[in-house]
């Protein structure tokens, strides 16, 4: 499947953390998650009695009072026309069930919506494009993409909370084995957290239909012990590496219409429509998830990314196999 | 007794044959009730085939991950053209078309209220369902830019906006759906108007057959439910072309205000659909089991509720997009409450087949199918009120399993019951039952196979309206056997068109009361003559035909 090059990439770019691609809601690993798991399952207990008692009692009447071949075809059954008290009984039952379910939807609803953020949070502002995540840290001063770098959050103290906020159309977050989604609306501000109780990539997508790319806009939440988190922000703050042994290769990334899209931070590349590159090779993948972040897939990806992503809103731009070597080489140093 | 005097048998007319342009020129003209109320039917029909072959494709593609059956902008192009056909063009339109065709004849009357208007309305669906189909062709606009709408059939906003909807698209979704909504309100309007002053002399509202009652609240909730959705497809048409802002985020609208307007349509729209195969169970189950239904009052007590509480629902299409926690939980009560009157309808028809004698026509058998899937589809959206376990499950592919639960499990398979019961009567010939069974047990068998494991593709975070998806993610197995399970029921609806067609050339005739049935349209001729009934008949009690049949035994001793 992979070559070796691949493989050992594919390795290279797991620092150890387990990848948590079935996103399994019934195994949740933060707190909204669990609390909506516990919820499901009630539900699922209560409706499923609901189910076993009148799928009994209609297939029992199907089978029982079955016409039978020896039958007569003109005797007809006494004419039941109804029973007030039956009624009465069937109506009254399902709505305690459902006032049961109601109070318990009530508590669970106030304690993940109202939930107020600890002191000691991590503040996250999520931006929804089409068809890729801008992800801000406001208290670190730092802008990625994609990959949603958190602090484990083993004792709850550590949570994440997420503003959520769209510059094109609607996007919804949501990562399965954390918790519910929550819709990403241009013009509006929503809010959500997160507290992954254990590290480990888990892998989530957009749930609110947003275009032609919808099926790749993939999410990945990287959930790190917090000296590691710290570090990799540490990292990410700083302004892009300067490499004197590239300086040919940035020079011809600066003189291509990239720069008009992407930012990399201390340098004249200052465009915000696409993803922010200071820090490209920190991350695990490309193109919002359709890609590993390998050299091979960079450079495919940066020669036509209408081939991988169709559709998506970066445009090929007929490099010259030797601009896309330089172009490549450049953003392989943006560590 | 002696009031009822129209006898059940009766010499039939010799058939006028008639050319090509005769015959057409009569069906383009026509206002008889039955016959626009069979134009709907076949029309229905044929969008249907045509969406259900856009569900084989988009199948197709997710049998496998990242395949490339179609490219992504077609396949969003399918999932938008799939789920407008199926609500607008077969849903509203075989409302129409039942109770245009049953709703006279349940009453003894001899044509709608409004004949003409009754025309109308349906040549005005059907050209808003061309001009939508046309976007394909259209669609491009001056630009040259896009196709066939690709915004999703609920369109959100800003979606739809001029600045990600190029081309003219969107407004051919919004054309398509608003012209044939017109013709959804003509007939509402007309149905209402029908049962409310033409019923035949003894008919009182407490004796009209149940189907008559569905249908009539039906069309009071597509009376109110569809002007909202017209006044926001105007709002948005505005949007597009003249320069207002109501949902255009970049100049400060709201992308939420359009979700509001149009789930106040879209939910009670869910009922609008469901209702059809209400009444048809509620006519096909008593008498395959030949008994009365029971408890006729709190079945239509139970409708009224329904139609009542479904309009206060409709958020719950909305619990992600970030509403506070008591609206959340205001529309998780509302909507667990809904449950409720459904939960009444599901027993009483139980009940009704409780203790009597059960005739496994293939019409009863979709009666049947259609218990146990609603109750499952009944169930699931038990657990999409709970909204805590709805910001799992919204959008996700347990909400596709759940709808098309509803929809098919219940909506298209009650619509089956109603035509294998009523063919007779339309065409005068009885569909095959050999065929039939064929028919019903693929079509049972493919549904399940696609849909209830589609619930589990949901679990595992399998969000909706993807074109791929990659191989890790655990939905393969899943998506492989839905696949499956789609080519299934594409073969079942064969078996039934080859049944239909079958049928108008060789089927058995069917004589007028094959079913040994009790409302009105059984004491006609089948297919009934124009003016439906040569005297107009007088009714003592819910059902005229069994006080017939059983002089010594009438229902209004009882009623």
């Amino acid at each position: 499947m992979f070559n070796h090059a691949q493989l050992a990439l594919l390795q290279a770019n797991v620092p150890g953390l387990p990848q948590h691609r079935i996103a399994n809601i019934f195994r949740p690993l933060a707190t909204p998650g669990a609390s909506e798991k516990n919820i499901a399952l009630l539900t699922l207990a209560i409706t499923g009695v609901i189910f076993v008692v009148v799928a009994g009692l209609i297939i029992y009447t199907m089978w029982r009072f079955r016409r039978k071949p020896g039958d007569d075809e003109h005797q007809e059954p006494p004419q039941v026309y109804g029973s007030n008290q039956i009624e009465v009984a069937w109506t009254v039952i399902p709505i305690l069930i459902v006032f049961v379910l109601i109070g318990v939807s009530a508590r669970v609803i106030a304690g993940v919506e109202n939930a107020s953020p600890p002191a000691s949070t991590t503040k996250v502002t999520l931006v929804g494009h089409q068809w890729w995540w801008e992800v801000d840290y406001p208290q670190f001063t730092v802008r990625t993409a994609n990959e949603i770098h958190v602090p484990v959050s083993r004792d709850g103290n550590n949570a994440t909370y997420l503003t959520l906020e769209s510059q094109d159309v609607i996007h919804s977050f949501w990562v399965p084995q954390l918790g519910g989604k929550m819709d990403l609306i241009p013009n509006r501000q929503n809010f959500t957290w997160i507290d992954p109780r254990e590290p480990g990539v888990y892998y989530g997508n957009c749930a609110e239909y947003c275009g032609t790319q919808h099926a790749n806009m993939l999410l990945r939440v990287i959930a790190q012990e917090p000296a590691d988190f710290n570090t990799w922000a540490a990292n990410e703050a700083k302004p892009a590496v300067e490499d004197p042994s590239v300086s040919a290769q940035k020079a011809v990334y600066q003189s291509l219409s990239c720069v008009n899209c992407h930012t990399i931070r201390g340098t004249g590349s200052i465009g915000q429509f696409g993803p922010d590159l200071t820090h490209l090779m920190s991350r695990e993948n490309i193109g919002a998830g359709v890609l590993t972040n390998t050299p091979e897939h960079l450079r495919a990806w940066v020669n036509d990314p209408q081939a991988i992503k169709p559709g998506c809103l970066m445009p090929s731009m007929k490099l010259t196999d030797k601009e896309l070597d330089q172009v490549v080489a450049y953003l392989e140093t943006l560590k | 007794m002696a009031s009822i005097d129209y006898p059940l048998e009766r010499p039939r007319h010799g058939e006028k044959t008639y050319s090509f342009s005769e015959a057409l020129y009569s069906w383009v003209s026509t206002v008889d009730h039955k016959r626009l109320g069979l134009m709907y039917i076949v029309a229905a029909l044929i969008f249907m085939i045509i969406a259900g072959i856009m569900a084989v494709v988009i199948r197709m593609q997710l049998m496998f991950p990242e395949s490339h059956v179609v490219s992504p902008d077609t396949f969003n192009r399918l999932f938008t053209m799939h789920g407008t056909t199926m609500v607008f063009l077969l849903g509203m339109p075989m409302i129409a078309g039942f109770s245009n065709y049953f709703v006279p004849l349940m009453i003894g009357a001899r044509d709608m209220a409004f004949p003409r208007m009754n025309a109308f309305g349906f040549w005005i669906f059907l050209f808003g369902g061309l001009l939508l189909y046309f976007s394909y062709i259209g669609g491009g606009g001056l630009g040259g830019a896009g196709s066939a709408p690709d915004v999703g059939w609920f369109a959100y906003a800003p979606l739809t906006s001029k600045a990600f909807s190029r081309g003219a698209a969107t407004d051919y979704w919004i054309l398509g759906i608003l012209v044939s909504g017109v013709g959804s309100i003509a007939s509402a309007i007309n149905v209402i108007a029908t049962t409310i002053s033409l019923r035949c002399p003894g008919m009182t509202l407490s004796r009209m057959p149940m189907f008559v009652w569905v249908m009539l609240v039906d069309s009071w909730l597509i009376l109110i439910a569809l002007p909202p959705l017209n006044a926001a497809q105007i709002m948005l048409l505005m949007d597009r072309h003249l320069g207002s802002n109501f949902f255009e985020t970049q100049a400060g609208g709201s992308a939420v205000l359009w979700q509001h307007f149009f789930w106040i349509f879209g939910h009670p729209e869910v009922y609008i659909l469901i209702f059809p195969a209400f009444a048809i169970l509620s006519e096909v189950i008593p008498v395959f089991s030949r008994k009365p239904i029971f408890g006729k009052p709190a079945m239509v007590g139970a409708v009224v509720a329904i139609g009542f509480i479904s309009l206060g629902v409709w958020a719950h299409h909305m619990f992600a997009v970030g509403m506070t926690a008591w609206s959340n939980t205001f529309f998780a009560a509302s909507s667990m409450l809904v449950g409720v009157p459904t939960g009444i309808k599901i027993f009483n028809w139980t009940a009704t087949m409780y203790g009597g004698r059960i005739r496994y026509s293939t019409a009863m058998m979709y009666c049947c199918a259609f218990l146990l899937q609603f109750l499952v589809a009944g169930l699931t959206g038990i657990m999409l009120a709970v909204a805590p376990f709805d910001w799992q499950l919204h959008d996700s592919y347990f909400v596709v399993a759940h709808f098309h639960f509803t929809l098919i499990g219940g909506a298209v398979f009650g619509i089956f019951a109603g035509i294998y019961y009523w063919f007779p009567k339309v065409t005068g010939k009885l569909l095959s039952e050999k065929l039939g069974k064929w028919n019903f047990w693929l079509f049972v068998i493919g549904f399940n196979m696609t849909f209830l494991t589609l619930h589990f593709a949901g679990f595992l975070g399998m969000p909706r309206r993807i074109y791929t998806y990659a191989p890790d993610r655990g939905w393969d197995t899943i998506n492989f056997i839905a696949s499956v399970g789609a080519f299934i029921q594409a073969a079942a609806v064969a078996c039934f068109v080859w049944n239909v067609l079958y049928t108008l050339k060789k089927g058995e005739p069917a004589g007028d009361d094959p079913w040994d049935g009790w409302t009105l349209e059984w004491a006609t001729t089948s297919p009934p003559p124009e003016y439906n009934f040569e005297k107009l008949p007088v009714v003592r009690s819910s059902r005229p035909l069994w006080d017939l049949k059983h002089p010594q035994d009438p229902d209004w001793k009882y009623e």
